[in-house]
């Protein structure tokens, strides 16, 4: 499975990892639910940190689409609100 | 959903959008290798601009920190001549400027961290580009337009995909930007206008002392001031035990510590 970080790069990573990853992915998103912005902002770090513990990054020229994406690292909770909403942060 | 699942959704509807709208599928290779070059020069464009901006701030923090070392030798001369008030004017000032060293300081961190990002973000973007036009060639050279297009899909979705990244990047690094560049507009200003040059015009009471008097903290002009005594005092009073009792007696209750410091370390 590849896991992109914006901003940062492509993970491969193993589908073992996924059930870890969903966890982490949950608790960003009640955070994004509760609207708090300092544990929104660990909860993402904590994610981002097990993707790229358990990843292992692509080569720059590998032309794969990702399974999932995630956040830039320092996105704030209003950017990631804006980029699950469609035609927000994403260019076309 | 997942906020992931989603968010690597709405990037591939956006994908097959762009990729729906050519006729002939190899047509779509040509001019998404385009946009891709185009995409490319833009990124690089904005590693050019993040430059630019942090060194604008380096040459900030160079003026301003040439400033507070002058200001310091001007509060040493104040305070040598007994004028205590004009050194206690160049330490606000200086403490002013440390206020915003200290600003520039974060910023420069901050830029220098978008510049790292969009230099890699260039260099994979430049990779997969490079892979995408070797792909391009030999689809445009082996297959029918109908059969061409799983392959194109294929090598289609994994660099627009980049493409969405890097743009939302270089958007990122400018929206950052732009507010550090009229923060740093505000320092040139004070800059050139001589605002920040000269403690020895002081007493006019203009609008850049008061700004500045606000910004400084108190507590650490009346710690350097006290530590600036202990540095020039003693010359002045030649160790001769009377007189040190005196300077200690005339002085004002924050200065007296110093005094007494400076008692024990003669005896």
């Amino acid at each position: 499975m590849i896991v992109r970080i914006l901003g940062e790069g492509q993970f491969e990573v193993g589908d073992a990892e996924l059930d870890r990853l969903n966890e982490l992915d949950a608790a960003v998103e009640a955070e994004i639910d509760a609207g708090n912005e300092e544990a929104f902002h660990a909860r993402l770090t904590e994610l981002l940190d097990g993707v790229r513990e358990v990843g292992a990054p692509l080569a720059d020229e590998s032309l794969e689409d990702s399974d999932l994406i995630l956040p830039p690292a320092d996105a704030t909770l209003e950017e990631v609100r804006e980029m699950l909403a469609d035609d927000g942060l994403i260019p076309g | 959903m997942s906020m992931m699942k989603r968010i690597s959704m709405i990037f591939r509807a956006k994908a097959n959008k762009a990729l729906d709208r050519a006729e002939d599928p190899r047509e779509t290779l040509d001019y998404s290798y385009q946009r891709q070059v185009e995409m490319l020069a833009k990124v690089r464009r904005g590693v050019a601009d993040v430059a630019t901006s942090r060194k604008r701030v380096e040459l900030q923090m160079n003026q301003l920190q040439s400033q507070s070392a002058k200001l310091t030798e001007q509060a040493q001369k104040a305070l040598g001549m007994g004028r205590e008030d004009l050194a206690r004017e160049a330490l606000t000032r200086k403490s002013g400027l440390q206020t915003q060293v200290n600003e520039l300081t974060a910023q420069h961190a901050q830029l220098q961290g978008e510049e790292e990002k969009l230099t890699l973000a260039s260099q994979r973007l430049q990779a997969k580009v490079e892979a995408f036009r070797t792909r391009k060639e030999t689809i445009k050279a082996t297959y029918t337009a109908a059969e061409a297009q799983t392959r194109i899909n294929e090598a289609f979705s994994g660099i627009s995909e980049e493409m969405g990244d890097v743009g939302m990047a270089i958007q990122r690094a400018e929206d950052k930007t732009q507010q550090m560049q009229a923060r740093a507009g505000a320092i040139d200003e004070l800059i050139s206008t001589g605002a920040l040059d000269d403690a020895s015009a002081i007493g006019q009471g203009d609008d850049i002392t008061r700004e500045l008097e606000q910004m400084s903290s108190q507590s650490d002009v009346e710690a350097e001031l006290a530590a600036l005594k202990g540095a020039t005092t003693p010359p002045a009073i030649d160790s001769s035990a009377p007189a040190a009792v005196e300077a200690g007696g005339a002085a004002d209750e924050s200065a007296a510590p110093v005094a007494q410091a400076e008692k024990e370390e003669q005896s």
